[in-house]
């Protein structure tokens, strides 16, 4: 009974992530598509959730639905209201969305083929994974494979960070360049507003810290407690309580890099220590790694906030020159 | 005595859907932001309020309990603050001379 109860539920969340998929893409106006899209996401986490992958659904709400929401909201703001589509090439366009269109049923028709014809038990690594965790220290095997297992991949996920944020502060002006990032500055942030940014971040910041400690043996870790650090410093920016600072400062700089850098020189002393890139030596695993996950922690907070902070602004009066 | 809890709990997890199925309908229904602000924090702040009250009882004491709690008190800030961000972006300003003294 139970079990058909679950059914229902999770048809019925299947059934409204897809029309409000088709929604977002259908509705008129950028606005409207990047709310469609953050609850989306939010409705896509329940599903990660249901799928008993906490860690996965931590991750879809706090970047793939807030962060990436805010981006796109800022992005909307940027372009000029209800910017018409180019009336050129009409013909053109409907093509390429009837192209578009078949890839992407052509795509979900052999996704949908290969998980039908997969046989039963699925292949699976999880009874592999989860036998050598012990030898890693740590409780959540999420973890063990971000960190241990497939630690080249998490690596280069924290240096694509700070690429993504290079890439960004090259839009600024040449003017502007060395100042500080303008983008989440409000003309007149209400007292309402204000009082969010001072109760909220007391309690966000203990979350935050907590989601990277608890990573270690429960769902957590560097990139979802970062990114609710880097909400707390969102909300201080948008309240008004403090500016963003200097791009060209070096103490934010050294915050940047020492995560993935501290990743890549305990990777590279693994090359001695345990004979392999990126392995820990037996005993000293679960230290290295906590150590490693603090780092990038702080380094992922910063590169969100400042992702969400935008390119450097011109600014008018002192602190200009650079 | 379990009974009764369960009886509890579902009494307390109904009526907070109830309020929001009333909050939802108010949303597509009312006439104006305001209004409709209205209706959605009612049921932010009843609606969940009463769901938390429902499964208190169904949870471990202290810490599960004092989750829920925070979880609830968490979300009555933030409905808060929305609202009145949202109200003041949609309210015109105040004309100049009247606006200051009242409130």
């Amino acid at each position: 009974m139970s079990m058909s109860l679950g059914l229902v539920a999770d048809s019925f969340l299947a059934l409204l992530i897809l029309g409000l998929a088709v929604w977002t893409i259908a509705v008129r106006g950028t606005y409207a598509a990047v709310v469609g899209f953050v609850a989306y996401g939010l409705l896509v986490a329940l599903i990660w959730v249901r799928l008993a992958a906490v860690d996965v659904a931590l991750t879809e709400a706090a970047l793939g639905s807030g962060l990436m929401g805010l981006l796109l909201l800022r992005a909307v703001a940027c372009l000029p209201p209800d910017a018409p589509a180019p009336a050129s090439g009409r013909v053109g366009r409907v093509a390429l969305r009837v192209v578009v269109g078949v890839l992407c049923a052509g795509l979900t028709a052999v996704l949908a083929a290969v998980v039908l014809q997969l046989p039963e038990p699925a292949p699976s690594l999880a009874a592999a994974a989860a036998q050598a965790l012990p030898t890693t220290g740590l409780g959540n095997p999420v973890t063990g494979v971000l960190i241990a297992y497939r630690a080249i991949d998490t690596l280069l996920e924290a240096v694509v960070l700070v690429l993504a944020l290079i890439g960004l502060w090259s839009l600024a002006a040449d003017g502007a360049w060395g100042g500080r990032p303008g983008a989440l500055r409000t003309r007149e942030p209400g007292a309402a507003l204000v009082l969010l940014a001072q109760l909220l971040p007391p309690v966000g910041i203990l979350v935050g810290i907590h989601l990277f400690w608890t990573g270690a043996n429960h769902p957590g870790g560097a990139f979802q407690g970062g990114a609710v650090l880097a909400a707390m410093w969102a909300i201080v920016l948008v309240a008004g309580l403090a500016a963003a600072p200097r791009v060209d400062g070096r103490r934010l700089r050294l915050v940047l890099v020492v995560g993935p850098a501290l990743f890549f020189a305990i990777g590279l002393a693994g090359i001695w220590w345990a004979d392999a890139f990126l392995g820990y030596p037996a005993d000293w695993a679960k230290p290295l790694i906590l150590v490693i996950e603090a780092a990038l922690t702080l380094s992922i907070a910063a590169a969100l906030g400042l992702l969400l902070a935008g390119p450097p602004a011109s600014e008018p009066g002192p602190g200009g020159q650079a | 005595m379990s009974l009764a809890l369960s009886v509890f709990t579902i009494v307390c997890v109904f009526l907070g859907a109830v309020f929001f199925l009333a909050g939802t309908l108010g949303l597509l229904r009312f006439p104006d932001t305001l209004t409709r602000l209205h209706a959605l924090t009612k049921a932010d702040n009843l609606g969940l309020g009463l769901v938390v009250l429902g499964l208190l009882p169904q949870v471990d004491w202290p810490l599960g309990a004092l989750k829920l709690i925070a979880v609830w008190l968490l979300a009555l800030l933030a409905g808060a603050t929305v609202g009145q961000v949202l109200g003041g972006a949609v309210r015109p300003p105040p004309v100049s001379g009247a606006g200051e003294s009242t409130p």
